[in-house]
C-alpha cells in the first residue's frame, strides 16, 4: 500500500525524522488555514498523487509543473488553485494522468547539498538494506548505472538491528562532518526505526538535503507498506486513498480477486499467480495483448467467477476473454458452472475461449457443452491462446 | 529415492484443525501419505479422524515429534501466527518444515530466516504448494504429499521439478505425466520475496540424487534466485535442465518499489533471466505449454533417458 508525501512526512515527524514545515489542503477554502502556520516567504506547492515525476509533469489544461516554487505564500495559494482538481500527467501516471485531490504547502528550504536515502528489503540477503548516495535529487537508477561507486549500501542484521558504527560509517562515506554528521546519523537511525516498526516495504527520501544552518531534512518522502502486515497497523490502513487506485482493482479486492488492469484487449481469468502471469505472456507470444492480470485463487467460488467476469467486462478495451483454469484440487465442474452462470448473468457478446484442465475435467467440459453458450474450447494453454488471439483479430 | 522426502516420510500437520489444514490433511491421507500427528495448541489429546484413520493431535510440535518420531511438518497456520509456528518446528529440531501459509508479513520472515541461520532445520516456503514424492499406486497413490498440490496428476519417475508457482508446477507435472514421464520429487519453493529453500538449494539436491535424471526449473520476475541457480548449473550440473520464466508482460513496479531496481539489478526481468538461462545451457520453454517438451529436447541432446 502506498501513501501520499504529506502522510509520509507526518509519519516521519512522529519518528523524529526532520521535514520542512508543511500542511495539506483538500479544498480551496482550506488554503488559508493550511498556509497560516508557515512563515511568510518562499513556499513550495506540491500536488499529491501516488506517482513520481511530479515536478516535470504537465496538467491536462497545459499548466506545467506539479511541484512549484513560489516567492510568497500568496503566490503559493494562487498556484495551488490551478493544481487542485486538475489532472496531472507524469512519466509514471500514463497518458490519462491523475486528478490532484490534495495539495501540500511547505516552507521552501535553503539547499546546501542534495543526497539520496532509501531503506528497503534486499532479497539476496533477506535483510533490510539502507541505500544512500551523494547524488540526490536525480534518478537513482541512472546513478546506479553510470556511477555505481557512488551508491552506498548498509545491510541490517535483524537480530541486532542497525548498529551505531554502521550509521557512522555511512555518514563518513556521504561526507558529513560536525553538526551535520550528528543530525544525519540521528535521521538515519530514526528512519530505520520508522521502516521497521511500520512494516514498510520501502521508505525513500529523494532528496535528503543539508541546509547552510547545518540541518538535515527529508525534502521528499515516499513510503509503501507490506500489504501482508497491514492487519497489525489499523492506523496505517486509514491512510489508504482509494482515489489513487483503479476502481476495477478496488472492486476485485472486495471479492478476494487479484486483478491488475493493463492496456491490451484480451482479458484473462486464471487460477494461480504464476499461471496468470504466463497466460498474459502466452497471449503476447501469439501476437495478442493482455488486458489484465487476474488470479481467482486456488478455491474460487461461483460468486467469485461471476464477479471476475463483471470486472473484466467493465474494461471497455476488452474484445475477447480467455479463461485458463488448471483445477488441481478445485473441481473443474464447479468452475464450468460458474462460467455458465456468469456469462448468462452478464450477457456476454465477446468471443470467449475456455481451457479447463485437471480435477473432474470431463464433467466440466460437458457442462460447458450442454450450456448452449457460444464459447470455444482450448485443449492446451497454447491452443487456447492462439484461438482467442485469432478471434479477437477477426 | 527422491530428495528430502520419500513415500515413507512421517508427517506432522501444524494447524490440522483449521479448515484449510483439515481439508488438505484429508486429501493427503487419501493419497496414502503417512500423516502421523497434528498440532493445534489447546486440542492436544483429541484425534483428527478421516476414512477410518485416527491422527492424534498434540499441543506442541515438540510433543508431537517426541510421540510420533516424525521429523517433517507442514504449516497451515494463519499468517499472523505462521512465523511462530515455523520457529516452533525449528526449535523441535525437525529436519524439514514446509510452510504453506500465504500472506506472512515480510518482517516476520526476515526474523525467522535470521533465527534459523546455523540450525539444521530446512524451511521450504512459505506461500508455496508444498512437495510431492509420487507413490507406486494408481494415480501415484502411496506417495508423500505435503501441502496443497493435487496428488493424482503425478507419476513415479525420474524428473525433478522446482518452482515458485503452484499452478505452473501442476501444469509442468501434468504435461510430464501425460507424456508418460514420471517425477522423482516436486518442490514448490514459494512466491514470497523471503523464503527458506532456494532454487539453487533444490537444484543441488536434484543434481546429487541418482534417481533424478532431468530437471524442470520454473521461475518468475523479481529477485535473482533463478539466475544464481542457472550459473551454478552451467558450472556443475550434467543433467538435462529445462527452464521457464513467467512475467514477460508484467507491468514494471507494481509490486517492487522504485528503489528496488538498484538492489535487484538488471537481472530482475523475465527477458534477462531467460537470456541467462540460454547462456547457461538451460533449454528454455517458449511457452508454459512447452515445459515437458523442452525437457525432452534437453534430454535428447544429452542422450539421457527420462522415463
Amino acid at each position: 500500500m502506498n501513501i501520499h508525501e504529506y502522510q509520509a512526512k507526518a509519519l516521519f515527524e512522529k519518528y523524529g525524522v526532520p521535514v520542512p514545515k508543511g500542511a495539506p489542503a483538500k479544498t480551496p477554502e482550506e488554503f488559508v488555514n493550511a498556509l497560516a502556520p508557515l512563515p511568510e516567504g518562499p513556499t513550495m506547492v506540491k500536488s499529491q498523487i501516488h506517482a513520481g515525476g511530479r515536478g516535470k509533469g504537465t496538467f491536462t489544461d497545459g499548466f506545467k509543473g506539479g511541484v512549484k516554487f513560489c516567492k510568497t505564500k500568496n503566490d503559493a495559494k494562487e498556484l495551488a488553485g490551478r493544481m487542485l482538481g486538475n489532472t496531472l500527467v507524469t512519466a509514471q501516471t500514463g497518458p490519462a494522468g491523475r486528478k490532484v485531490q490534495t495539495v501540500y504547502f511547505t516552507t521552501a528550504s535553503d539547499i546546501k547539498k542534495e543526497y539520496y536515502l532509501a531503506i528497503l528489503l534486499d532479497r539476496g540477503t533477506s535483510r533490510p538494506v539502507i541505500v544512500a548516495s551523494t547524488e540526490g535529487g536525480v534518478e537513482i537508477e541512472k546513478v546506479a548505472h553510470d556511477t555505481p561507486e557512488k551508491i552506498h549500501k548498509v545491510f541490517v542484521d535483524p537480530a541486532y538491528g542497525l548498529a551505531d558504527f554502521q550509521v557512522r560509517e555511512l555518514c563518513f562515506k556521504l561526507g558529513f562532518a560536525g553538526a551535520e554528521a550528528k543530525n544525519a546519523a540521528r535521521l538515519i537511525r530514526n528512519l530505520f526505526t520508522c521502516f521497521w516498526e511500520t512494516d514498510a516495504s520501502m521508505v525513500e527520501v529523494n532528496p535528503l538535503i543539508t541546509t547552510p544552518a547545518g540541518e538535515v531534512l527529508a525534502l521528499d518522502a515516499k513510503v509503501s507498506f507490506d500489504d501482508n502486515a497491514l492487519f497489525r497497523h489499523p492506523e496505517l490502513v486509514e491512510l489508504r486513498d482509494l482515489n489513487e487506485e483503479d476502481p476495477k482493482e478496488i472492486e476485485a479486492s472486495k471479492h478476494a480477486l487479484n486483478y491488475i488492469a493493463l492496456d491490451g484487449n484480451i482479458a484473462c481469468l486464471v487460477n494461480g499467480a504464476g499461471l496468470a502471469m504466463s497466460t498474459m505472456d502466452i497471449i503476447k507470444h501469439f501476437g495478442g495483448t493482455p488486458a489484465n492480470f487476474l488470479d481467482v485463487g486456488g478455491g474460487a467460488s461461483r460468486e467469485q467467477v461471476v464477479a471476475a467476469f463483471k470486472i473484466i467486462l467493465g474494461d471497455a478495451n476488452v474484445k475477447g476473454i480467455l479463461v485458463n483454469i488448471f483445477g488441481g484440487i478445485m473441481d473443474c465442474n464447479v468452475i464450468a458452472q460458474g462460467i455458465v452462470d456468469a456469462v448468462k448473468e452478464v450477457g456476454l457478446k465477446l468471443p470467449l475461449v475456455v481451457r479447463l484442465e485437471g480435477n473432474n475435467v470431463v464433467a466440466g467440459k460437458a457442462t460447458l457443452a450442454k450450456s448452449g453458450l457460444k464459447l470455444v474450447s482450448g485443449d492446451s494453454m497454447a491452443d487456447a491462446a492462439q484461438k482467442i488471439v485469432k478471434l479477437v483479430a477477426a | 529415492m527422491a530428495i528430502l522426502i520419500t513415500p515413507e516420510t512421517k508427517l506432522l500437520i501444524q494447524g490440522i484443525t483449521g479448515e484449510f489444514g483439515a481439508r488438505h490433511t484429508r486429501l493427503s491421507l487419501d493419497y496414502g501419505t503417512k500423516v502421523v500427528g497434528g498440532v493445534t495448541p489447546g486440542k492436544g489429546g483429541q484425534f483428527f479422524e478421516h476414512g477410518g484413520q485416527k491422527v492424534p493431535i498434540f499441543n506442541s510440535v515438540a510433543d508431537a515429534a517426541r510421540a510420533t518420531g516424525a521429523k517433517v511438518s507442514a504449516v497451515f497456520v494463519p499468517p499472523p501466527f505462521a512465523a511462530d509456528a515455523i520457529l516452533e518446528a525449528a526449535d523441535a529440531n525437525l529436519e524439514l518444515v514446509v510452510a504453506i501459509t500465504e500472506g506472512i508479513p515480510i518482517r516476520d520472515m526476515v526474523r525467522v530466516k535470521r533465527a534459523m541461520e546455523g540450525r539444521s532445520t530446512r524451511l521450504v516456503g512459505p506461500n508455496c504448494p508444498g512437495m510431492v514424492c509420487p507413490g507406486p499406486g494408481s494415480e501415484s497413490k502411496g506417495g508423500c504429499r505435503i501441502g496443497i498440490a493435487p496428488g493424482y496428476i503425478n507419476k513415479q519417475g525420474h524428473v525433478g521439478v522446482v518452482s515458485r508457482s503452484g499452478t505452473l508446477t501442476y501444469e509442468a507435472v501434468f504435461q510430464l505425466t501425460t507424456k508418460g514421464i514420471g517425477q522423482s520429487t516436486t518442490v514448490g519453493i514459494g512466491g514470497d520475496p523471503v523464503n527458506g529453500t532456494s532454487h539453487l538449494d533444490v537444484i543441488k539436491l536434484f543434481n546429487d540424487d541418482p534417481d533424478t535424471h532431468g530437471i524442470i526449473m520454473i521461475g518468475e520476475i523479481g529477485g535473482n534466485a533463478e539466475v544464481e541457480a542457472a550459473r551454478w548449473i552451467k558450472a556443475n550440473c550434467k543433467k538435462p535442465v529445462a527452464g521457464f520464466i513467467a512475467g514477460a508482460t508484467a507491468p514494471a513496479g507494481r509490486r517492487m518499489g522504485h528503489a528496488g531496481a538498484i538492489v535487484g539489478g538488471a537481472e530482475d526481468t523475465a527477458a534477462a533471466k531467460i537470456a541467462v538461462f540460454k547462456e547457461c545451457g538451460i533449454e528454455v520453454a517458449i511457452t508454459p505449454s512447452d515445459m515437458a517438451d523442452a525437457l525432452l529436447r534437453a534430454a535428447k541432446a544429452k542422450g539421457v533417458t527420462l522415463s
